[in-house]
């Protein structure tokens, strides 16, 4: 997900640049009475863990292998405002000094691999937590499936980002489909590595774990797998979420019909476009019959990541006040 | 882990880019990248003076090509996904060797692999004649926050340790015969990801214990004090300038 120098226009550079500042800006406020002195060796040194798990390649299938992201993971172990630093500060240097993701793509590299991850993915951990058992399992579980909807916000955030700053004539609902489609599967690996890890984390040192503070002693010792009822009703959750997305678009997805239809000229005469000068680029809205689709797809997506994401900074917010000890 | 311990990607040199203020040079690389960036895809000659502008500053700073070539395929992934574009993408569709592709598509090929390219080229350039502790140094004197400053040196400085922390986990389980090949064999590696996790923040706190001790107090000391020299500005204005340059010709031209 490290994109190049150039994968989206300027305008959308510019004003993914401006919300990462932005957001980036809040965090750092937010965390500054804990990340005193004291926070700061430790938070660099989980950004130097964060950094260690994205080359963590672990299998997918026959000897394919995947990569973790960390956003969901390093926002449950230490907070959502210190997770999203902290990966913020692992993308810029990075693209600064690996060159590894382009100086000018930050904005939108920022914003997909550390916000939307760690806060959306925070908001939806605490969604999931409300379903599971209060106990080691629950944390767990919830963790995963954070995970892996965190993988796919991020899909779908990108995907967003393409329908205002497209550089190629690849419309929204192709770039959508294969990203969100593609990313439900990778995240996959992510939620399983995440929630195993923390589920390792909980068994030596429960202290560290953010999303768990809430757990006293008899539950985190209660390792005991979540219920195949409530794993099933998060998952629903989450599989909602999704599906009601992606099944939206995937009906009326006019892939193969657009393509003949270009090839035969009747796109010719197909007119012209609704939306023509309006802000959205021409690429993006480049299927002739499902503008509104593609549109009221990217809108409900929109939606989910605000709703996500927001529910996560509130949340964040909101917990800041109790809690002076942690990290 | 010790002190003077350079990156990767460090090349170690005495040119004339090696020795100009690191702060100069995030401003001049980040200028000139945003540049690239802007330039509109069809003036490929402004692409040829930019590269022709990298190679100048690669041979000033006495970079082999075969460095940065080594170095370059991190943005691959990308540019694979940019060979794809001109096959899958709609619009005039044009015959070349009796495969239908699509023209804009071909553009937009181009324009990803030429900016991709010219990016990754000027970061590797700035890494390769840069120290980490520098580049760290150049963007406070940019007024990056210095709790993200300090958050990356720490970073920087463990980073190594922990991933051959990383790769002797990875080493011991090889060692006795584990070779996980799907997604369900997943279970030891997660763990030792706890284990490292866990590992990590505990030297954290060793390590900030030790640093107290020695009268840290939040921000680092500051060895040697010094200013940017104003030739060095200069210097590295060269490209940035010449860049905005040739972007505006081709604006204008466009």
């Amino acid at each position: 997900m490290h994109a190049p120098d150039g994968f989206l226009n300027a305008g959308t550079a510019v004003a993914t640049g401006a919300v990462g500042i932005g957001t980036v800006g809040m965090a750092l406020r937010q965390t500054r009475h804990r990340l005193n002195d004291r926070q700061i060796p430790l938070a660099g040194m989980t950004a130097a863990f964060v950094f260690a798990a994205q080359m963590f390649n672990f299998p997918v299938a026959a000897g394919t292998t995947g990569h973790l992201l960390g956003g969901a993971l390093a926002a449950i172990l230490l907070g959502p405002h210190i997770g999203a630093v902290v990966v913020t500060v692992v993308v810029v240097v990075q693209a600064l000094i690996f060159a590894d993701g382009g100086v000018t793509a930050l904005g939108y590299n920022v914003v997909n691999m550390a916000i939307v991850p760690a806060y959306g993915g925070y908001g939806l951990y605490l969604l999931y937590r409300r379903v599971m058992p209060k106990s080691s399992g629950g944390v767990v579980a919830a963790t995963g499936l954070a995970a892996w909807s965190s993988v796919v916000l991020a899909a779908m955030a990108f995907s967003i980002e393409w329908l205002f700053g497209a550089t190629a004539p690849i419309s929204f609902p192709q770039v959508f489909g294969a990203m969100v489609g593609v990313h439900l599967l990778i995240g996959i690996g992510e939620g399983v590595l995440s929630a195993l890890t923390v589920g390792a984390v909980l068994a030596s040192r429960p202290d560290l774990v953010y999303g768990a503070q809430d757990l006293d002693r008899s539950q985190i010792s209660d390792t005991r797998p979540v219920g195949m009822r409530a794993f099933a009703i998060g998952g629903l959750l989450a599989a909602l979420f999704f599906a009601a997305i992606v099944s939206q678009f995937a009906v009326d997805n006019p892939d193969g019909l657009e393509r003949v239809a270009e090839e035969t000229g009747i796109a010719a005469s197909g007119g012209g476009h609704a939306l023509g000068g309006s802000m959205f680029a021409d690429y993006a809205t480049a299927g002739i019959e499902n503008e509104a689709v593609s549109l009221a797809v990217a809108g409900i997506a929109g939606t989910l990541i605000v709703l996500a994401v927001g529910g996560g900074i509130i949340a964040a917010v909101r917990e800041k006040r109790h809690d002076s000890v942690r990290i | 882990m010790g002190a003077g311990h350079a990156h990767a990607l460090y090349l170690h040199g005495h040119s004339r880019v090696h020795r100009l203020a690191p702060e100069a040079k995030v401003a001049a690389g980040f200028a000139f990248i945003v540049a690239v960036a802007i330039t509109p895809r069809e003036a490929v000659w402004a692409f040829a003076i930019y590269a022709i502008s990298l190679a100048a500053v690669l041979w000033a700073g006495d970079i082999p090509l075969r460095f940065l070539l080594a170095r370059l395929p991190a943005v691959l992934p990308f540019i694979a996904f940019a060979f794809l574009i001109p096959f899958i993408a709609s619009g005039e569709q044009i015959d070349i060797a009796g495969v239908a592709v699509s023209r804009d598509g071909l553009w937009a090929a181009w324009n990803i692999v030429a900016k991709a390219t010219l990016g990754a080229t000027t970061s590797i350039i700035l890494a390769a004649t840069t120290e980490v502790p520098d580049i760290l140094k150049g963007m406070s004197v940019l007024r990056v926050p210095s709790v993200f400053i300090s958050i990356a040196a720490f970073m920087m400085r463990y980073l190594e340790l922990i991933v051959e922390e990383l790769s002797r986990v990875r080493m011991a389980m090889e060692a006795r015969g584990y070779d996980p090949r799907w997604v369900w064999q997943v279970r030891p590696i997660a763990s030792s990801a706890g284990a490292l996790f866990v590992r990590s923040y505990e030297r954290g706190e060793r390590v900030h214990a030790a640093m107290v001790s020695r009268g840290f107090d939040g921000t680092m000391p500051v060895l040697t004090e010094r200013r940017t020299p104003p030739s060095d500005w200069l210097v590295a204005a060269v490209l940035p300038v010449l860049a905005i340059a040739v972007v505006v010709l081709a604006l204008v031209t466009t």
